[in-house]
């Protein structure tokens, strides 16, 4: 058990009827970093993060906190763990000022204090102008910011955010990081959800990639990306009809299976030499007609790929 | 138990605030009890025959009941969206008490079921209405119908936790409600249902209540002082069913 795990996870599963939601999981976070718990829809990262949170118990396993159990100390765990769930859950009748002053005085705060506390991460949220309106008038990304700075009301020494910036533009993402990243870098511990390679990338110390309720790598950023080793080769086709009987041809090439991903197909190789010649002979002799044929040192996409068989940034279900 | 009281207290603020925002609920509170009771004197009051001096007389305490039910969606729609919408996760996520949410939304119920109640009484004095006994029975009547109102709001939150759509929580709602309300004696005499109805009618928490405050408000014949304790009875036996199972289901809530 190290000293200095801010969030230490023992074999937690837990079950929805028939759906094994999370299938024993263990996680060990180090007080003051970022781990980026990476997944497709379904995969089980809602569920871990309300186990951790104390809204679900968990079927099997042990997890801490902060040093406190979140099943025997969930009472005073809840006073030391910020949350934003993965839909902003602010009162739309309220305004951003009167939300944030509920919070905190739900913290336990009296009312100036919680006031003046909400002032501050208005201001921090750039939400000054708009701290009078209901939050209703709010648009998606001021409705996150506000989420967000609910969650920090108490100023936890751990927080999770669950899928932060889904469903924001590129812009309010970008914004969204910045918050993000000033926030750790004074200390906060955070556990992040998310469905986006990038944003792990960016805002992680340590990536988990969670598929089927089972963890299925984990390590930093550049450990995963030297997992697959090699480089990925990436065929752009003249027509997308033809992905299939590009699969087909392409199979056997690589370490991985070929998989389609964004109009593109993709393959994971070990060995780079020779690899371009023998796909474009496969592709040609198959009668695939290429547009374009790149081999390329692999990003976080295509660890999830060689690791699930299947893209990480799925649609929504 | 002192964070129960402050904790309700801020979630009865939170639910209070919104009101003058709402236009529609305005109505609901406003409106739309009025034109029942218009609607009932002057469409159906004419055909309909009581002991009564006065069918305003006989009516009001039946609307008010009937409005006490009727008010009690809101807390169920209410609730229902705070758990659709998440933020009833925020709240299980806070160090608050856990009976907090559930409790301040059946508080500021009383607000808003007591300020239904004066626009009630308002109109039916407008169109009749009179209050025939002392002022103490007057009084006993308007604080049983804020205690029946109370414990109602805890059934109303109970649906709002167990329900999984706005949809499902009307229709449940009403299915609940309309035989609850209109197999009474709130609108009319019973003496003229077939005799299964009368025989529902009578065990009706609704009835009971509608007589125990026809008895404190206008000592109307055929209605005794026992209703009143059996009023009492169903309240506190209300309150002590719903309330815990509702914060039982709340403690489990999930998103959906
Ligand atoms: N309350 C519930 N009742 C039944 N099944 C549930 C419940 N919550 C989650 N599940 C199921 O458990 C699995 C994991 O869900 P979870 O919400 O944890 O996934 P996720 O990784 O957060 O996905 P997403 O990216 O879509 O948010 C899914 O198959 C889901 O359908
Ligand atoms: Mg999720």
């Amino acid at each position: 058990m190290g000293y200095g795990a801010a969030i230490q996870v023992r074999g937690i599963a837990k079950s929805f009827g028939e759906v094994r939601a999370l299938d024993g999981v263990d996680l060990e976070v180090p007080a003051g970093t970022v781990l980026g718990l990476l997944g497709p829809n379904g995969a089980g990262k809602t569920t871990l993060v309300r186990v951790l949170t104390t809204l679900l118990a968990p079927d099997a396993g042990s997890a801490q906190v902060s040093g406190l159990d979140v099943v025997t100390d969930a009472k005073e765990l809840r006073a030391r763990i910020g949350l934003a769930g993965q839909y902003a859950a602010v009162d739309e009748n309220l305004t951003g000022l009167e939300n944030l002053t509920m919070v905190g005085r739900l913290y336990g705060s009296g009312r100036s204090a919680a006031k003046r506390r909400a002032g501050e991460l208005l201001e921090r949220f750039d939400l000054l102008d708009a701290a009078g309106r209901p939050a209703k008038t709010y648009s998606g990304g001021m409705r996150r910011r506000l989420d967000l700075a609910a969650s920090l009301v108490a100023e936890p020494p751990v927080l999770f955010l669950d899928e932060p910036t889904t469903g924001l533009d590129p812009r309010a993402r970008r914004g969204l990081w910045e918050v993000i990243e000033q926030l750790v870098s004074g200390g906060t511990t955070l556990l992040l959800t998310t469905q986006y390679l990038e944003e792990a990338d960016r805002l992680a110390d340590t990536i988990a990639v969670i598929d089927h309720g089972r963890l299925i790598a984990e390590g930093t950023a550049d450990q995963l990306k030297a997992r697959i080793g090699g480089s990925v080769l990436e065929v752009t086709l003249e027509s997308p009809e033809s992905a299939p009987a590009a699969i087909a041809a392409l199979d056997g090439l690589g370490d991985g299976e070929p998989v389609v991903e964004d109009g593109l197909v993709k393959v994971a190789v070990a060995e780079r030499s020779g690899t371009i010649v023998a796909a474009v002979q496969r592709l040609s002799a198959a009668g695939v007609g290429v547009d374009d044929l790149v081999l390329r040192r692999p990003t976080l996409d295509d660890v999830f790929l060689a690791l699930t068989g299947h893209a990480a940034e799925a649609e929504p279900a | 138990m002192r964070r129960l009281v402050s904790d309700t207290l801020v979630i009865a603020e939170r639910n209070l605030v919104r009101l003058p925002r709402s236009p529609d609920l305005l109505v609901a509170f406003t409106i739309q009890p009025i034109m029942f009771v218009l609607l009932f004197r002057y469409v159906f009051g004419g055909a309909i025959h009581t002991t009564y001096g006065n069918y305003a007389d006989f009516l009001i305490p039946g609307i008010i009941v009937q409005n006490i039910a009727f008010g009690g969606f809101v807390t169920a729609l209410g609730l229902e969206e705070d758990l659709r919408k998440g933020l009833i996760d925020r709240f299980r996520s806070l160090p608050m008490s856990r009976a907090a949410v559930l409790a301040g939304r059946t508080l500021a119920d009383i607000v808003t079921n007591t300020f239904s109640m004066l626009v009630l009484l308002v109109t039916g004095l407008i169109i009749g209405f009179a209050f025939n006994t002392t002022v103490l029975e007057a009084i006993a009547g308007v604080l049983l119908l804020i205690a029946f109102g109370y414990a109602f709001s805890w059934v109303f939150a109970f649906l709002g936790m167990i329900v999984s759509s706005p949809e499902s929580a009307n229709s449940l709602g009403f299915i609940a409600v309309f035989p609850l309300t209109f197999i009474s004696s709130a609108f009319v005499p019973t003496q003229t249902f077939p005799a299964v109805l009368r025989g529902f009618a009578k065990v009706n928490p609704f009835t009971i209540v509608v007589n125990a405050v026809r008895y404190l408000w206008e000592h109307g014949q055929g209605v005794g002082v026992s209703n009143v304790w059996f009023a009492l009875a169903w309240t506190a036996g209300i309150l002590i069913v719903f309330a815990p199972i509702a914060v039982w289901r709340y403690r489990r809530a999930a998103v959906r």
